[in-house]
């Protein structure tokens, strides 16, 4: 029984980074109907990001408590993160939304900013790893058999929050009414007056900014860093916000959790290198049967 | 008259290019580049079919590689290696079956191929796209997990195949089979799309509904267009696989799909000729990329104002790939030949070939 209890612990840790990372793809895409490739690796970023405010933090020029550089490093992250993201946005794709290319272009150009993101990491600061430095204090609790750290209760209560905060925007203020407009009828908005380049901006300051609060925690969870990191977490992410339906937040969160529970599941009865084939096997399953995800609406297709 | 000058320039090409190398005029790393152009080459063309002609969005074509390089280094082992106990086969043999090794790698990638397929019956775009993924996750992560080609840490001795060829009749093989592979994947291509099916496909590619009005079987010819791309893929895997000697699991993740990917959209979208010319430039820059003296000069003012930096020219190379794609992206979307073929760049040159 604590065995089991442990396990679901450990698949809410892994899906709360997954869902964290998955909220950014689904709110591009429900809004711009655009895969962000590159949102694995504004992760990566918003990593790094955390280790050189902490870094600087604890350092001779200010010389902070950890407790203190962690307070001020979630937001300084979560800000200097959307910066990345909104900078793509501004030189990759919003030229391209100007000039009205396929849709398919953008994707690439979306694939090719993640590479080009991950290699000039590599090529500034070398292929070694990095080390985070200790924030929080690691308290373990013990209650029954299952032990029970500070970190994962953060994590998970950090993804229900970010959840939480995400359908109240989408689903109950005027910019998420027109952010569900524009994902809607991208034409008719800006005749109704809402800036929707503004719009747009707003959606990727809000997805890269949580990609980088999960770029910290997994910093914190995980301490080593390193320039492929966000690769793999990334596409896994990708396919939890597909599974739940992409375009949908609850989609998002749920194939968060689904796709942690899948793998700790897998890794708890066979050999930890099987973890990615059982994972997207049964993903293959998922969309086989339900091609548009969990929660998705299939789109009808206008001739 | 012009329906063969391109197919004797091809041969006198192919011919030459076997002369110089079986009298060393030309040095192996040549050698080595032209072979991988020919890959590169099959790769992109066959990717293209999928990509490009059908206008579906698959990025996992690095999977069906992988599985023809293992099954085909596999047979090779087998039949002339020394792995698994004594060779099955005698020397001589080599010849004849090499290429039946590769045509059956390409079977069984073809096989493979039905993983995404079949779901493609029911799904399109981005649905799509996560299941070429996943299935290359899927196949990556398999093979790790068969000890028997030893998993994670690579699997060899496929060189001896070359070499029971070599021993046999001297000469460069490799180089002739990747040269008579590349021109049979252009030609099965062609003949493909010049077809009734390949008509089929472009008509997916403008409209799905409207092509099953006009009594298209999409289903089936979308089947049909996945096996061929990834039988096709299938042949450069083994290809791939003996030139090199050593395969990994790992060469064949994300990144090898992308490359092909690059080499589609470089070429424009659709257009065979495209494909081919942006495998040859692709495969080029690569190559020149790779020497740091370039490298170490382009980026001279960056490593002057920060002289501890020192960049190495493979990191380089892969920020430079991705931005070249990005600007393309932005000035020249439709690639290099945008969806058309050379002869229509190009109108005076339909009076001297035509390819069917």
């Amino acid at each position: 029984m604590d065995f089991i209890l442990q396990n679901i612990l450990n698949a809410l840790q892994w899906g709360s980074f997954y869902a964290l990372i998955a909220l950014g793809y689904t709110l591009v895409y429900g809004v711009l109907r655009l895969i962000n490739f590159a949102h694995g690796d504004i992760f990566m970023v918003g990593a790094y990001i955390a280790y050189a405010i902490a870094w600087f933090l604890l350092g001779p020029a200010f010389d902070l408590s950890p407790l203190m550089t962690f307070a001020i490093a979630i937001p300084l992250t979560m800000a200097l993160t959307a910066c990345v993201g909104v900078t793509l946005e501004r030189i990759a794709y919003r030229p391209l939304r100007r000039k009205g290319a396929h849709r398919l272009y953008v994707v690439i150009t979306a694939l090719m900013c993640g590479l080009i993101l991950e290699y000039s990491n590599l090529a500034v600061l070398g292929a070694s790893r990095l080390k985070f430095p200790e924030l929080v204090e690691k308290t373990i609790w013990h209650i029954g058999g299952v032990t029970i750290t500070n970190l994962k209760v953060i994590v998970i209560f950090a993804a229900i929050a970010v959840y939480v905060f995400l359908n109240f925007i989408v689903t109950k203020t005027k910019i998420g009414m027109a952010m569900r407009g524009i994902s809607y009828d991208k034409f008719a908005i800006p005749l109704m007056g809402i800036p929707i380049d503004a719009i747009i901006v707003f959606t990727f300051i809000l997805g890269s900014s949580f990609a980088g609060l999960a770029g910290l925690l997994f910093a914190m969870s995980y301490p080593i860093l390193e320039p492929f990191m966000g690769m793999i977490i990334g596409w896994k992410a990708f396919i939890a916000a597909v599974v739940g339906g992409i375009g949908d937040i609850r989609g998002a969160f749920y194939g968060g959790f689904l796709l942690g529970f899948i793998e700790v599941g897998v890794v708890t009865i066979f050999p930890s290198t099987y973890r990615d084939l059982f994972a997207f096997s049964i993903l293959l399953i998922i969309l086989w049967v339900k091609p548009t995800g969990l929660f998705g609406m299939p789109q009808s297709t206008k001739i | 008259m012009q329906k063969y000058t391109l197919n004797v320039l091809m041969a006198a090409c192919a011919v030459f290019l076997l002369v110089l190398a079986h009298f060393k005029i030309i040095d192996n790393y040549i050698q080595a580049v032209i072979m991988f152009v020919g890959i590169n080459i099959i790769m992109s063309t066959s990717l293209n079919l999928v990509n490009g002609n059908m206008g579906e969005f698959t990025c996992g074509h690095a999977a069906f590689m992988c599985m023809g390089a293992y099954v085909t280094s596999l047979l090779s082992v087998l039949c002339f290696g020394k792995n698994f106990g004594d060779p099955l086969l005698p020397q001589y043999m080599a010849m004849f079956v090499f290429p039946i090794m590769i045509l059956a790698g390409g079977v069984v990638a073809a096989l493979t191929s039905l993983l995404v397929a079949i779901p493609a019956f029911k799904t399109r775009d981005d649905y799509l796209a996560i299941i070429t993924i996943a299935v290359n996750y899927m196949v990556i992560s398999a093979i790790e997990n068969m000890d028997f080609v030893g998993g994670s840490r690579g699997f060899q001795g496929m060189k001896n195949t070359v070499w029971a060829m070599n021993d046999t009749i001297k000469g460069p093989w490799m180089l002739f089979w990747v040269i008579t592979f590349t021109v049979f994947t252009i030609w099965v291509i062609r003949r493909f799309i010049t077809s009734t099916y390949g008509k089929g496909v472009n008509a997916i590619c403008q409209d799905e509904v409207a092509a099953e009005i006009m009594s298209v079987n999409t289903n089936k010819i979308k089947l049909v267009n996945f096996m061929i791309s990834a039988g096709l893929a299938g042949c450069a895997g083994g290809l791939f696989a003996h030139i090199i000697g050593y395969v990994n699991p790992q060469s064949f993740n994300i990144l090898k799909s992308t490359e092909a990917m690059v080499m589609v959209y470089l070429g424009g979208m659709g257009s065979l000729s495209g494909a081919v010319l942006s495998a040859i430039v692709f495969t080029f820059l690569m190559e020149v990329l790779r020497s740091q003296s370039l490298i170490d000069f382009l980026l001279a003012p960056a490593t002057f104002v920060f002289p501890d930096w020192e960049p190495s020219a493979g990191v380089i190379k892969w920020v430079m790939i991705p931005l070249l794609l990005v600007l393309i992206m932005q000035f020249r979307p439709e690639g290099i030949m945008g969806n058309k073929e050379l002869s229509d760049v190009f109108p005076k040159l339909k009076k001297y070939y035509t390819f069917k």
